[in-house]
Formats: structure tokens, C-alpha cells, sequence
């Protein structure tokens, strides 16, 4: 029997994986990927809870997290396509045009 | 056997998921993150949530990644540029804030009541989650569904050279 906390401790695990990543990595791509982690360590815990607590809700909500991934992923994509054709780089420290 | 199935798939996200920041090419970063995924969707398959665990193989690892790595060989990335920026100091302030980070959440964690025996849950089957997501859930399904369209407009709009 796997006990509930061990799933949480999982997905703190990976979250913390998925932080780590993005403070980390300069890369656009590499960050987008970073959020992919957390948001399904974030998932990994909510399918937990909703096991603990034996309600569908919990799974309900990963299933609204997946369909925000999606949009997240297809919107950061297209504005890492627009930057790499006005800058020919990925790095975020280069695209400081707003920065004061 | 559970409990061996469970850390041995534990073992593996974990594993990819360092796998994906150590790795230097975004490309094998993402193929990296698949595995991940697939691990974990094996964890809710451990957790009876049979239909996420469907949909994560599909969404997830077939059209999330997919478009991750569409895009990644479309671009013909130069080589990663990380060591090259101003602010490489904040890899070494960030780890010890990270693991910092870590113990407030399991010191957290360790009062959650976790003797509940997960296996006596709820089945999420498609038609259990089908059946909550069109009547308790059907205003945010609803605005889910508005959510997409803008981002699929979004998506155009940015992407496209000249509008």
C-alpha cells in the first residue's frame, strides 16, 4: 500500500526540479519545459489528493491544468518563433527591449 | 509489488526530470521530458485515475511534445548559450533557496494525514470524470473551451510574419 504523502513528497520533488530549471536556464524552450515539469508535478498532486479524499474533483482539475498546458504551450511557442525571427537568439537575457 | 512499481517510476521522473536541466540541447531535453511524462502517467495509473493517465500519454507526450519538438528543429537552434550571461551567480544563490524551498514544503507535507489507504478511492474512469465535467463543471468546461479558441487565435497571430 503507498501511503498519499509519498505521492506529495514526489511532486514536491519535481516541482521544486521544475523551479530549479527555470531560475536556471537561460533558454526560452528549456523554460517552457521547466513549466511543463511543475505543472505536472502540480498535477501529480492533485490525482493524490483526490485519491486520498475519494472525490473526482481533484481529476476534473487536471484535466482544466492539461487543457491551460495546452494553450500555454501553443502561445509560448509562437511568441518563441516571433523572438527568434527578430533576434536569431533564444536567450532571455538578450530580449531586454522593455527592460528600464 | 505496488510499492516497487511506485518507486521504481518515482525514480524515473525524478531522474528525467534532472535529466531535462543537466541536459545542454533543448532537443534531448524534450525528449527527455516525454519519458518524464510517461512516468508519471504510469503513478496515475497506480492512483486509479485511468482516464488522466490515457490523456497524458496522448495530449501530453503525443501533441504537447510534439509541437515542443516541431518547433525545436524548425528554428535550427544555435548551441545553448548558458554560461554566457550576466547573472551566473543566481545558480548559486538559487539551488540553497530551492532546497530551502523544499523543506518548508515537506515539513508541510509531514502533517497531511497520509495513513488513508489510496487504493480505496474513486476509479477515474472516463465516464466518472465525463459525468462530473458536464454537470458540476460545465461553466468552467464551457470557458475552457473560449480559452482555447483565444489561444488558437493567439497562437496565429503571434507566429504569423506579417498580419
Amino acid at each position: 500500500m503507498i501511503p498519499v504523502g509519498w505521492y506529495l513528497i514526489l511532486g514536491a520533488v519535481l516541482f521544486l526540479i521544475g523551479a530549479l530549471g527555470f531560475f536556471i536556464k537561460r533558454n526560452m524552450i528549456a523554460l517552457l519545459l521547466s513549466i511543463e515539469i511543475m505543472l505536472n508535478a502540480v498535477n501529480l498532486t492533485f490525482v493524490a489528493f483526490s485519491a486520498q479524499h475519494a472525490q473526482i474533483s481533484g481529476q476534473v482539475f487536471v484535466f482544466f491544468v492539461l487543457v491551460v498546458a495546452a494553450s500555454e504551450a501553443a502561445v509560448g511557442l509562437a511568441l518563441v518563433i516571433a523572438i527568434f525571427r527578430n533576434r536569431e537568439s533564444l536567450n532571455v537575457d538578450r530580449s531586454n527591449l522593455l527592460k528600464w | 509489488m505496488m510499492q516497487t512499481i511506485f518507486f521504481v517510476f518515482a525514480a524515473v521522473a525524478v531522474g528525467a526530470a534532472i535529466n531535462v536541466l543537466v541536459q545542454k540541447h533543448v532537443m534531448y531535453s524534450a525528449l527527455s521530458l516525454i519519458l518524464m511524462l510517461t512516468a508519471v502517467s504510469v503513478l496515475f495509473i497506480l492512483l486509479r485515475a485511468d482516464f488522466l493517465a490515457v490523456i497524458q500519454v496522448i495530449i501530453y507526450a503525443g501533441a504537447i511534445m510534439v509541437l515542443f519538438v516541431f518547433v525545436i528543429m524548425l528554428l535550427n537552434l544555435p548551441q545553448d548559450e548558458d554560461g554566457a550571461d550576466r547573472l551566473w551567480w543566481l545558480k548559486f544563490l538559487g539551488i540553497p533557496l530551492g532546497l530551502f524551498f523544499l523543506f518548508l514544503v515537506i515539513a508541510t507535507l509531514w502533517n497531511v494525514e497520509s495513513s488513508v489507504d489510496t487504493r480505496a478511492g474513486i476509479s477515474g474512469s472516463a465516464g466518472a470524470i465525463g459525468h462530473s465535467l458536464f454537470t458540476d463543471f460545465l461553466l468552467p468546461f464551457e470557458a475552457t473551451s473560449l480559452l482555447i479558441l483565444i489561444a488558437l487565435m493567439g497562437a496565429v497571430v503571434f507566429a504569423k510574419k506579417d498580419l
